[in-house]
């Protein structure tokens, strides 16, 4: 008959790099991550193609560009101070707060790229630059609009009390995602905004 | 000593099975999380993919034996070998190792499931679904068209109106998200889903070969779904990506085309390889030879892949420079190739041989390797390329690595695992019949294709004329295909006979080292009543291997090694020395990944037929279904876990 | 035994009196007799190859063992390691080699001897071929289609382009192959050695008749090259009156070209001195009368899908098109 040779206490999913999720949503930040380097590659490539100059009909404004990055960077800082003191200090007012004024902020940022979409003096299909210019930034904006639906998630389950108890790993998570993306937007910025100024 | 039967009708064993059984009936085919059960739908769906791309084949063989046939219209036979080429690079040869790896991953590696039991149900009914939108296009004879590169201009709207590559690239965007999912599974299942003590360096070869290729198509695949998504726009939005009118380029196709293209060659082959690796050294009687060699070759050759992806560009008129690095690049990455050939042949030559039916698939492999190895090797010289490359040579090429380091090793590998998937042996002679048949017919079928290519023939062609010259070669290859097909026949016969009527196969016919032959044929649904303590490598070979004093735990009973039956779970541990450090609870039978998916397939018809109501109802679906998947439920925290000696 | 049979049949037709048309084994140019070279030596690394690995995995597999003992015992690897060294290492050599030898011929054959002295432009279209002959002086330049002319031991410089689709120009017997993509210029030349008539093919597959887009390359002696170039710049013989020529002023020059007419169709080939032309329809048959009958009627019989419709002209019209056509030597 064996023995129970030790017993070990062990978490049960686990938070952080113990856990799997994390290491999910690793990967799915990674392919992502790659999604954008190929979007900004052909961008390059085919602005490197043309004879004449590139953006064709001069740098995009920055009238809306900047105050748009200034709002994205902004919400970070917001989710984190919201969701990082959560696992010590369960505090849910604060939580809700961030969230809400994060899917605000989100939302400004949608609306204001909306606009500035709009008064473009070109659409899509114009010429290569602009179909490069709306699939980089069109494909940013629809990660802002996962992350914002992912906030939204979070924050319904949050008021549910879903993460009243021990357990609330998605929100470190889903925080993640909202960081990814706005890190992806710095690297959108500086090449379709930032560097046509200095051509 | 009790064995693994015994366990399974022990109270230990019938509790692990009400916690991890699939429920019965229709509901449960369709809801199952089980890996096994996923990995076996792989299999045969990718096989019978194999099947149809094999058909096409034939049927083009037919329209090339002789010069200026006419039984194929040039619109047909660029519909077919558009067909032939996708089906088997996407519908057939990743899945198939992918159902290799989900069957065999988590027994090789102790543990009781992959890390994301739904996520691994999506990504089959995706493939299975995406598979069948692909080829939903064929009745209608609207088929892609366009070769499965699918090179601009030629597949823009204004060469190539009808939706043919409409379905290809949207196919290919959708089928992307099954391999992309995939293969965050396999990563993650491997950094975090193992038994003790099963460290990096212990593990299987085919876990090396499947992980690398997974960290590969995460980073490849986003390349050609951009491009197709590209392609797509610029057919009917009428962007201009690719389209010279408005300053796009022809050649950005190509680079992202490739980019994903070559990355995803060396993910077709590297499991291939290492089901070789890990199942030609039991019929050697011995272990590989040089196990970290091939090891670190497989990651290598991987990490080398993503520099060449040029040279399937060397005639484009890009600049010399940039030519000579990749060529150099390409002559580079057949080192760790030919490391890895020396280590079977070592292995081989040092070896106990056993002729088995597996054995004969792995030697022919060898050899087969070689030789598409070395017109690789003729290739990766761009000078020479200049002649070579659009040829038939390369035809020749592609299909002795394609067929030699990937169907070759599959097909040994099922009969070597089918013993344990189903319970029963194949039968050895129809066995040794099938190989021969195979290796005779594929050889005969192929290797004339390299005189044809130097000969100067070129390829996509539908006909050629008499005087070029190559009519009796091309005669040759056409019987040549149908002696191969008559060798799968024998393959699927062999099958059909040993599901009926195989002989028994107990739970280690091979006498093989490794954790997948200590459970019974088939496993139990929870795979192992305690979960190990890996000591070695060969974990059923120590006692004999005597590489050290140490022994692995492999539960033979219900009390030997870690328990965990407080529900649905398994073991997690860190990712490089397998230190357990978390309990991990399974999900139970899930309808989500099947709605998820059928979500996706609506999405994608509305977008193929301007459908926006369709496609919006698949994107509201995927929301719902996404927020009931990942809704968070409540758990302990922590929970005590027994070992026992 | 199946190695041997490859070899001999990878070696006979290539040893045969006069080769393929297509193959590049044998080349009669320096370009493609610098890559033939590196060919011939990459394919006899590759055959060695393939035999030593051949022959090894033949001695692993058949060298004696004590009979029937399949037992796992232990192992000490140390001696096959090394072994395995030793191959990776030679291989390396090799492949370093081959590396190199590639790096050398490139750059030997990338640029041409002298400036080209003659520049040619090549246009790919489904599926023909636009041919248009460059000089200093601008008088002299013509337009002809599908066969390039070109004088023996000249380099003479090709500009690849494309009108519609990526096509690839390739002729084997003078050099490797260079892709035609719209909207970009990719330069090649060619240097043939010897008098004669090259076959050349599209290699990238471009559509419905790509297997059919073919051409000639015809090298004439310099002094034969000048006297073919002074006639292709002479207008079409015959009066303007022809009834021939009215008929296929109706009915062919919306899409045809022919000098010295009034015919100035640019959609398909320029049939100027389509009579001393060795084949029609991008080198799909020679150049007969009742050829060219024949695919005036069948066109898309012949050639399904290519963008010549198939015009239905009465008996008399195809008579009076095709003896005019012929008669324009």
């Amino acid at each position: 008959m064996n023995e129970i040779a030790r017993r070990e206490i062990l978490p049960v999913g686990g938070v952080d790099t113990v856990s799997t999720a994390w290491w999910g949503m690793a990967c799915l930040i990674a392919t992502e991550a790659i999604l954008f380097v190929y979007l900004i590659f052909s961008y390059v490539y085919l602005g490197s193609q043309q004879a004449g100059p590139w953006p064709p009909s001069g740098p995009p404004s920055l009238k809306l560009a900047i105050p748009n990055t200034v709002i994205l960077i902004a919400s970070s800082f917001l989710l984190g101070w919201g969701v990082l003191p959560f696992k010590r200090r369960h505090d849910k007012r604060r939580l809700v707060l961030a969230l809400a004024g994060t899917i605000g902020l989100g939302a400004i940022f949608i609306t204001i790229q909306g606009f500035e979409w709009a008064s473009k003096p070109f659409v899509f299909s114009t010429n290569a630059y602009t179909s490069a210019f709306f699939i980089l930034t069109g494909v940013h904006m629809a990660h802002v609009a996962v992350g914002v639906l992912i906030l939204i998630m979070l924050l319904i389950w949050t008021l549910m009390g879903r993460f009243d108890g021990p357990h609330h790993e998605h929100l470190p998570l889903g925080a993640l995602y909202w960081h990814f993306v706005d890190v992806v937007w710095l690297a959108v910025f500086t090449t379709a905004y930032l560097v046509p100024q200095f051509k | 000593m009790v064995t693994q039967a015994e366990t399974i009708d022990s109270p230990e064993g019938r509790k692990l099975l009400s916690l991890w059984e699939t429920a019965p009936g229709l509901y449960g085919w369709l809801a199952s999380v089980d890996h096994k059960s996923i990995g076996i739908r792989y299999l045969c769906t990718a096989f019978f993919f194999l099947i149809i791309g094999g058909i096409e084949a034939l049927v083009m063989r037919v329209q090339l034996a002789q010069p200026d046939l006419k039984v194929l219209s040039p619109d047909a036979y660029n519909q077919l070998f558009s067909m032939h080429g996708t089906t088997m690079m996407f519908l057939y040869a990743l899945p198939m190792l992918s159902g290799f790896s989900n069957y065999l991953w988590p027994l090789m590696l102790g543990s009781r499931d992959m890390a994301f039991p739904r996520l691994n149900a999506l990504s089959y009914w995706v493939f299975l679904l995406a598979g069948i939108f692909l080829y939903v296009s064929f009745p209608i004879g609207q088929a892609p068209n366009g070769g499965w590169f699918a090179y601009v201009p030629n597949t823009s709207l204004p060469y190539d109106p009808g939706i043919n590559m409409d379905v290809y690239a949207l196919g290919l965007i959708f089928l992307g998200v099954s391999t992309v999912v995939g293969s965050a599974n396999f990563i993650v299942t491997l950094l975090r889903c193992r038994a003790p003590g099963m460290s990096v360096n212990r593990l299987p070869i085919i876990v090396w070969g499947t992980f690398t290729a997974s960290a590969a198509n995460l980073l490849a695949v986003p390349a050609v779904s951009l491009a197709c998504a590209m392609l797509w726009l610029d057919r009917r939005y009428g962007t201009h990506f690719f389209e010279v009118s408005g300053g796009g380029q022809p050649l950005l196709w190509q680079h992202l085309f490739w980019i994903f293209g070559h990355p995803w060659v060396y993910a077709l082959v590297l499991p291939a390889m290492g089901i070789v690796s890990d199942a030609l050294p039991v019929f050697c009687r011995r272990p590989l030879v040089g196990y970290t060699l091939v090891a670190i070759s497989t990651v290598a050759t991987m990490i080398l892949g993503f520099g060449v992806w040029v040279h399937h560009m060397f005639a484009t008129g890009l600049p010399v420079m940039s030519l000579s690095f990749f060529s150099a690049a390409s002559f580079v990455i057949a080192v760790p190739s030919a490391i890895g050939v020396f280590c079977w042949i070592a292995t081989i030559w040092t070896g106990k041989l056993q002729f088995k039916t597996p054995f004969l698939f792995f030697a022919g492999f060898v050899m087969l390797f070689v030789i598409g190895g070395v017109s690789g090797f003729m290739t990766a010289s761009v000078a020479l390329d200049w002649q070579l490359t659009d040829s038939y040579f390369i035809v020749a090429h592609l299909h002795y690595v394609l067929l030699g380091i990937n169907v070759f090793p599959v097909v040994g590998g099922i009969y070597y695992w089918f013993p344990k998937m189903s319970g029963k042996m194949l039968d050895e002679r129809l066995g040794r019949w099938t190989f021969w048949t195979m290796f005779i017919g594929f050889n005969v079928a192929f290797f004339p294709m390299h005189v044809t290519g130097l000969m100067g023939m070129p390829r996509r062609v539908y006909t050629y004329p008499a005087e070029m010259g190559v009519g009796w070669l091309n005669l040759i290859s056409s019987i040549g295909a149908f002696v191969f097909a008559i060798g799968v026949l024998l393959f699927l016969i062999n099958i059909a006979k040993g599901l009926k009527s195989g002989a028994p196969a107990g739970n280690n016919p091979w006498d093989a080292p490794t954790l997948e032959w200590a459970t019974t044929s088939p496993p139990p649904v929870y795979n192992f009543a305690t979960i190990p303590q890996v000591a070695s490598r060969y974990p059923l070979w120590e006692d004999r291997l005597k590489e050290s004093d140490e022994r692995s735990i492999i539960g033979d009973l219900a009390r030997d090694g870690m328990v965990l039956d407080k529900g649905k779970e398994t073991i997690g541990v860190t990712p490089l020395d397998a230190e357990p450090n978390v309990v991990l609870k399974m999900p139970g039978d899930s309808i989500l990944p099947f709605l998820l998916a059928l979500g996706m397939t609506a999405l994608f018809f509305g977008l193929l037929a301007h459908v926006i109501w369709l496609t919006a109802l698949g994107v509201v679906c995927e929301i719902v279904i996404l927020a009931l998947w990942l809704t968070p439920k409540p758990h302990v925290a922590e929970e005590e876990v027994e070992v026992y000696e | 035994m199946r190695r041997l049979a490859a070899l001999c049949l990878l070696v006979a037709p290539l040893a045969g009196c006069s080769g393929p048309p297509l193959g590049y084994l044998d080349a009669t140019s320096p370009v493609a007799g610098a890559i033939a070279r590196l060919g011939w030596g990459l394919t006899v690394i590759s055959v060695g190859v393939c035999l030593i690995v051949g022959l090894l995995l033949i001695i692993a597999i058949y060298r004696r063992r004590p009979d029937g003992d399949l037992s796992v015992t232990p192992v000490n690897d140390r001696t096959p390691i090394r072994w395995i060294g030793v191959g990776v290492a030679i291989s390396t050599v090799f492949l370093l080699g081959s590396a190199v030898w590639t790096l050398v011929t490139v750059h030997s054959i990338g640029e041409p001897p002298q400036a080209g002295a003659l520049s040619i432009d090549v246009i790919g279209q489904e599926w023909w071929w636009g041919v248009k002959y460059h000089s200093s002086d601008p008088a002299r330049e013509f337009t002809t289609a599908n066969q390039l002319v070109i004088p023996v031991n000249v380099p003479v410089q090709i500009n690849l382009t494309s009108r519609d689709v990526i096509h690839s120009f390739w002729v084997p017997k003078l050099g490797g192959k260079m892709d035609m993509i719209p909207s970009r210029t990719n330069v090649t030349w060619l240097e043939a050695d010897k008098i004669g008539e090259y076959r050349g093919q599209c290699s990238e597959f471009c559509g419905l008749q790509h297997a059919n887009m073919a051409f000639n390359v015809k090298v004439l002696s310099q002094a034969d090259f000048k006297a073919w170039w002074d006639h292709q710049l002479q207008p079409a013989t015959g009066s303007p009156d022809d009834p021939r020529l009215r008929t296929f002023m109706v009915r062919c020059a919306a899409c045809h070209t022919i000098r010295g007419t009034q015919a100035g169709g640019i959609l398909g080939p320029d049939l100027s001195h389509f009579g001393s032309r060795d084949s029609l329809a991008a080198d799909l048959m020679p150049n007969t009368p009742e050829n060219l009958r024949n695919w005036i009627n069948n066109t898309q019989t012949i050639k399904p899908g290519a963008k010549m419709p198939e015009l239905h002209m009465l008996a008399s019209e195809t008579s009076d098109v095709t003896s005019y056509l012929e008669g324009l030597k």
